[in-house]
């Protein structure tokens, strides 16, 4: 299922100096927002639990995901050069598998890793808040990595879409209409917070159960779709 | 010995055509897939790589499918005619990443990279390669797991004459292996000069088939235009339309020449200068007016 051809070069090509840049920009911004507040405001949990949620949580691991996950598979597609890895002897839901393998670890490295370490800045983890929010990052990389992937692999404009997504339905939406919230990749991994942080402080819409089965569902169902329409990948000629 | 069989195929985007109704066999040695640019060449080459279904039809090699059939990539490489290729790769990471992906290691890769001299730039990231070394990289990486068809969108592309020369010994070598090698140009003389067997396709239909003579036969047998300019047009058209060798003049007012049709290529073109100079008429211009390749593909869809 997992093939370490497909993932160094889905690495290589993901981390290449100009996306590392963009991939390494957030994260930044997140530890330099972390120390300013911190000196500003000192250590309050629920400031911690703002930024945290505000941004890392709502803004800065989607987006991450979006990069990560279309940026998987999206720019092999657009350039044709996916060629090699399809004109090989490789079932097509195996590159897909590691495709996504690689996404969400790259994901879970540009977004939990900062998301721990700017918890642990802004309150030093008091009341969980770090590691929930943590775990959290850790459990919608999963989701984003997967659901983007898709994106990446059935349209052109999969960076497009998954902005609009993680942007305009997520923060937007969600901040406005109820139903979104339910619908929602965040929701759902603020559900899994709440879980562990216990308290207040960190609250979703969605309860567990639901939570755990939508992040599965969702999970499993985009990535399988992926190998399918990858199995039936038209690669348009130059004419 | 592989076989490739194309059984009435079409395939259509829309309310376009691009392949319409083809049905051909490709066996061992060298076969050149000849037509204008736009004939559906590329469209043909990417059904029968296993990358477009066709709309109608099978592709099939050796009586397997090709499409959605990931283990036949075992036998087929193929050289695309796209330029991307994982250009932050060096040579060799991205042969070796080729020979992976087949179950392969790094002695097939250089075993490839040999076979197209390649290694003395292997190093060097594949972004800095001109076109002609992205070409035979591209080469190596279809070669790698020593395929028995190789398939090749037209490969000479953007290549200098030196480069052009080396893969077509490269492709003649397969070719005398018992490979079934198949590449499309839109250019005659590439054709010409490697493969004896071609298959021609124009606007989507499949024009021609068989040994290269006896289409080229076909093509420069048919009427030859020319666009003539003299001193005298009329007393010119008056002398040639006597000699069998013309079948019709007509004298264009509007362009001011004589539009002239010749049936016996190699007499009419001893004929003019004779002519001319009996009479006395000085040429102005002499231009065949139908001699580029899309014309000889019309004429051969028309034969």
């Amino acid at each position: 299922m997992y093939d370490p051809t497909v993932a160094r070069l889905t690495y290589r090509a993901l981390l290449g100096r100009r996306r590392a840049l963009i991939l390494g920009a957030l994260p930044l911004l997140l530890i330099v927002l972390a120390v300013a507040v911190r000196a500003l405001t000192g250590a309050d949990d629920q400031t911690a639990a703002d930024v945290l949620g505000g941004f890392a949580i709502a803004t800065m691991v989607p987006i991450i995901g979006v990069i990560a996950g279309t940026g998987a598979i999206g720019p092999e597609i657009d350039d044709g050069s996916v060629v090699y890895l399809l004109s090989k002897p490789l079932k097509r839901p195996t590159i897909i598998f590691t495709k996504l393998i690689v996404a969400i670890a790259v994901t879970m490295v540009f977004s939990a890793l900062p998301t721990l370490i700017a918890g642990l800045i802004l309150n030093g983890n008091g009341q969980q808040i770090a590691v929930a929010y943590t775990v959290a990052a850790l459990v919608s990389s999963i989701a984003y990595s997967a659901l983007f992937l898709l994106l990446g692999t059935v349209s052109r404009h999969a960076v497009v879409f998954g902005l609009v997504y993680a942007l305009v339905w997520e923060a937007l939406f969600g901040s406005l209409v109820p139903g979104a919230r339910t619908l929602s990749v965040q929701q759902w991994s603020l559900a899994v917070a709440h879980k562990v942080a216990g308290g207040d402080l960190v609250t979703s819409t969605v309860g567990l159960p639901t939570a755990t089965v939508l992040l599965v569902a969702v999970t499993v169902l985009a990535t399988w779709y992926a190998g399918q329409k990858l199995r039936a990948l038209k690669l348009a000629g130059e004419e | 010995m592989t076989t490739l069989s194309i059984d009435h195929v079409s395939r259509w985007f829309g309310n376009v055509v691009a392949v319409n109704d083809i049905t051909m066999t490709i066996g061992p040695g060298v076969t050149g897939l000849l037509g204008p640019n736009g004939a559906g060449k590329s469209t043909l080459i990417n059904m029968m790589g296993g990358f477009l279904a066709p709309s109608t039809g099978t592709v099939t090699l050796d009586g397997q499918p090709v499409w959605r059939n990931e283990a036949i990539y075992r036998r087929i490489g193929i050289v695309p005619e796209r330029e991307a290729m994982y250009d932050f790769l060096t040579g060799r990471e991205f042969v070796v990443a080729n020979a992976e992906l087949h179950g392969l290691g790094a002695s097939a890769a250089q075993k490839a990279l040999a076979t197209v001299e390649m290694e003395y730039a292997q190093d060097r990231r594949i972004s800095t390669y001109s076109k002609g070394m992205r070409q035979r990289v591209k080469m190596a990486s279809a070669l790698v797991h020593e395929p028995s068809l190789l398939l090749l969108d037209e490969p000479f592309n953007g290549m200098d004459p030196r480069q052009r020369m080396q893969l077509m010994d490269l492709l003649r070598k397969m070719g005398d292996e018992g490979r079934t090698v198949l590449f499309s140009s839109h250019i005659l003389e590439e054709v010409e000069q490697l493969a004896r067997h071609i298959e021609v396709v124009v606007a989507g239909r499949h024009a021609a088939s068989g040994d290269f003579r006896r289409i080229r036969r076909l093509m420069t047998d048919r009427p030859h235009r020319y666009l003539v300019r003299s001193s005298d047009d009329r007393a010119l058209a008056a002398a040639l339309i006597a000699d069998p060798s013309t079948s019709g003049i007509e004298v264009d007012h509007s362009e001011g020449a004589l539009r002239i049709q010749a049936v016996d290529f190699g007499r009419f073109t001893a004929l003019l200068p004779k002519v001319a100079r009996d009479h006395g008429i000085r040429l102005l211009t002499v231009s065949p007016s139908d001699e580029s390749l899309e014309s000889v593909f019309s004429y051969l869809v028309a034969a």
